[in-house]
């Protein structure tokens, strides 16, 4: 584990934001009652995790709670987690983004080519499967692109189980979202999201992480 | 940073050798004794205080008596210590570039490195480029110059080639010389310590005898340098990229997704097709890969017609052609009516085109001509080359020999091949159009007269259609993407 700090999943998320990229609409809250009011306003099905710079991978410690219907199953998800959590946690009450296929992407320093941008297929076998391609950055719109049909299985951006097939421009847009996120924050060491679920066609951030440097 | 001129390394006006030896086991040897034997046409000398003459060449005592402005290139054999003042001398004389060949620098460790840095140091305050330390030498075919201590002398060509290793620069050189496509510029970059392989990217993009160059890399002293010049050389021809190392890749402890799938594997493997590079999986396929690049049209498109005179190639091929970036066309009405005409009605009548024993008819120069000419089509490929040299050989090597009825048989069947392997060649570069040749019997039987008839003219034969096909897609997929 990076002893480097790094910015909440929440804060990830807002600075990516700030770039284009698409996250999922969530709050931060730091009660069981402010996580219903939550959920009522960001709308059912709604996604409860803990959430704190100390807490990078959430779903092995079982700090994610997904799927949850009315006031009541959000209220007792809340308490569940806040009780699993350290002292302090608050929760992220986010909108359950609903797609049936997990990319990833990100950035990181390679320590002989600088700043590469990396894009292929998430989800929890990104690093079993290594379906991902890599580019230096800068790069341009028109190379982004090109990267889309570098993968082992670019059918997966096609049409799927009913879904449009991803929207390609959409996805250079997040990418390019990284990568001036990466030109212009000098502090940034490196950038995780794992999720980028395709949702109608669209991707959106669903988990992130950001690393300073 | 400004670029290096490398022309006095590539076209020397003169070359002096530093350090010739007498023994025929030392480099210092080898080194004058290639550049004399290739027929180098500038001026040669040697140096070497004890000795009067080598191999007809007068010695001079040090690189200081060798005549003003007479060198532009110092082949440096001599020992370490001695490599600071042979560098000086020469600067003196007027000799722009120099090509360490000995050894003991940063390969050597932490001493050898300090040396190292004090020679680029040298050459750059005397403005002279440095190739080396510790590379065995090249080869530049446009001045018949063979300065290569290991490496033979290959046929003269188009192919360019900057290796990382000196042995692979003699791999594909002994390649160049079964395949008879032939080299333009070859060097062994050494240790890279002034002159990297980028440098010579840079020169060989712009040199007007390279139409495609084959590099060799482990690693890359500055990647961002590397992955501009790489790019930029794409830009003006195609670039073959073997990687070597690929295993060495360590595990990476990494709090992140990415930093744990970024290899150096994976982030190289997006640098090349960033870069627009091609990459081969080992030195032959890349040399294969060359070869095509070097004599083959480009196809205007991906419509490929196979012409087989036996049906398991055919279909083998169609299954390469479906795994590729190519599309086995449907045959036009026109040309199947057309090749109708003259095959026997046996064919297959689509596509692969299976004569099924009609070239006996003596027709595949004329279905060649009619395919190749057929404005729909843009690639060829012919598999068949050499079955009648077969016919020809078996009865050539018969028990029953001397036999007038099977020489004359074999005599008909080998004239055949030749007619054949010609008329691929000439439509090809009339049509300007790519027809690929397969045959194992480039590996098989190269006196096999057809397949001995395109190396004799410098054309490849693609061991394997599989071979042919990965080929014709690199060449459509340059195309395209140019």
């Amino acid at each position: 584990m990076s002893d480097k700090p790094a910015l909440s999943e929440h804060d990830s998320k807002l600075l990516l934001a700030g770039f284009g990229v698409p996250v999922s609409r969530e709050k931060v809250v730091a009660t069981p009652s402010e996580a219903v009011a939550a959920a009522r306003e960001i709308g059912h099905p709604t996604v409860l995790k803990l959430c704190g710079a100390a807490i990078m991978h959430k779903t092995e410690l079982g700090g994610v709670k997904l799927g949850l219907v009315g006031d009541e199953a959000v209220q007792t998800a809340a308490n569940e987690l806040l009780n699993k959590g350290p002292d302090g946690a608050e929760l992220l009450v986010a909108e359950q983004v609903s797609g049936s296929r997990e990319l990833i992407a990100g950035v990181t320093m390679d320590p002989q080519f600088g700043s590469t941008l990396m894009f292929g297929v998430g989800g929890i076998f990104a690093e079993v499967l290594a379906d991902v391609v890599f580019r230096l950055l800068p790069a341009t719109d028109e190379e982004l692109d090109a990267m889309l049909d570098d993968l082992a299985n670019p059918h997966i951006l096609g049409e799927f189980r009913g879904e449009p097939a991803v929207d390609r421009q959409a996805l250079v847009n997040a990418l390019s979202g990284l990568a001036a996120c990466v030109a212009e924050r000098s502090d940034v060491e490196s950038i995780d999201i794992n999720p980028l679920i395709v949702s109608d066609g669209l991707p959106i951030a669903v988990d992130a992480l950001v690393v300073l440097q | 940073m400004t670029r290096l001129d490398l022309t006095p390394l590539f076209e020397p006006k003169g070359v002096i050798v530093a350090g010739a030896s007498t023994h025929p086991g030392k480099f210092g040897f080898v080194s004058l004794h290639n550049i004399l034997a290739a027929g180098y046409e500038g001026n040669v000398f040697a140096t070497n205080p004890e000795c009067p003459e080598i191999l007809g060449v007068q010695c001079s005592a040090s690189v200081a008596d060798v005549p003003d402005g007479a060198a532009d290139l110092v082949m440096v054999c001599a020992p370490g210590p001695a490599i600071p003042g042979v560098l000086r001398d020469a600067a003196t004389k007027g000799v722009r570039a120099a090509f360490v060949v000995s050894g003991g620098f940063r390969e050597a460790g932490a001493e050898g490195e300090a040396l190292e840095n004090e020679l680029v140091a040298l050459a750059q305050e005397l403005g002279m480029v440095l190739a080396g330390p510790n590379g065995q030498g090249l080869v530049s075919t446009p001045a018949k110059l063979w300065s290569q201590i290991v490496a033979p002398y290959p046929p003269a060509g188009r192919i360019g080639i900057a290796s990382q290793s000196g042995n692979l620069v003699s791999t594909l050189m002994n390649l160049a010389r079964q395949g008879n496509v032939g080299i333009s510029r070859a060097v062994s970059a050494g240790n890279q310590a002034m002159i990297e392989i980028a440098d010579y990217l840079d020169y060989m993009a712009q040199d007007s005898e390279t139409a495609v160059i084959v590099t060799y890399v482990e690693g890359v002293p500055d990647g961002r340098r590397f992955y501009e010049a790489l790019k930029a050389a794409t830009a003006a021809k195609p670039v073959i990229v073997v990687k070597g190392g690929v295993s060495e890749d360590g595990a990476r402890a990494a709090a992140s997704h990415t930093g744990s799938l970024a290899t150096n594997d994976r982030v190289f493997d997006g640098m090349l097709r960033q870069a627009g590079a091609i990459r081969a999986p080992g030195i032959d396929a890349a040399y294969t890969l060359a070869a095509a690049f070097a004599t083959t049209p480009l196809p205007n498109g991906p419509r490929t017609v196979v012409l087989t005179t036996a049906g398991g190639w055919g279909v083998l091929t169609s299954d390469a052609v479906a795994a590729s970036g190519l599309d086995l066309m449907a045959l036009p009405p026109d040309l199947h009516d057309a090749i109708g005409e003259l095959v026997p009605p046996r064919w297959s009548r689509n596509n692969p085109i299976d004569l099924a024993g009609g070239e006996t008819r003596d027709t595949i120069p004329a279905v060649l001509d009619l395919i190749a000419s057929h404005p729909e089509v843009d690639a060829l490929v012919y598999l068949g080359l050499g079955i009648q040299g077969n016919t020809a050989r078996a009865y050539r090597e018969s028990p029953y020999m001397p036999n007038e009825g099977m020489e004359r048989i074999a005599s008909f069947h080998e004239r055949q091949e030749v007619r054949y392997a010609n008329a691929a060649v000439e439509i090809s570069r009339r049509e300007n159009k790519p027809i690929i040749v397969a045959s194992e019997l480039a590996i098989g039987d190269p006196d096999n007269p057809g397949i001995a008839t395109l190396n004799k003219l410098g054309w490849p034969c693609f061991a394997s259609p599989g071979a042919g096909i990965t080929a014709l897609d690199a060449l459509w997929a340059y195309a395209r993407d140019r």
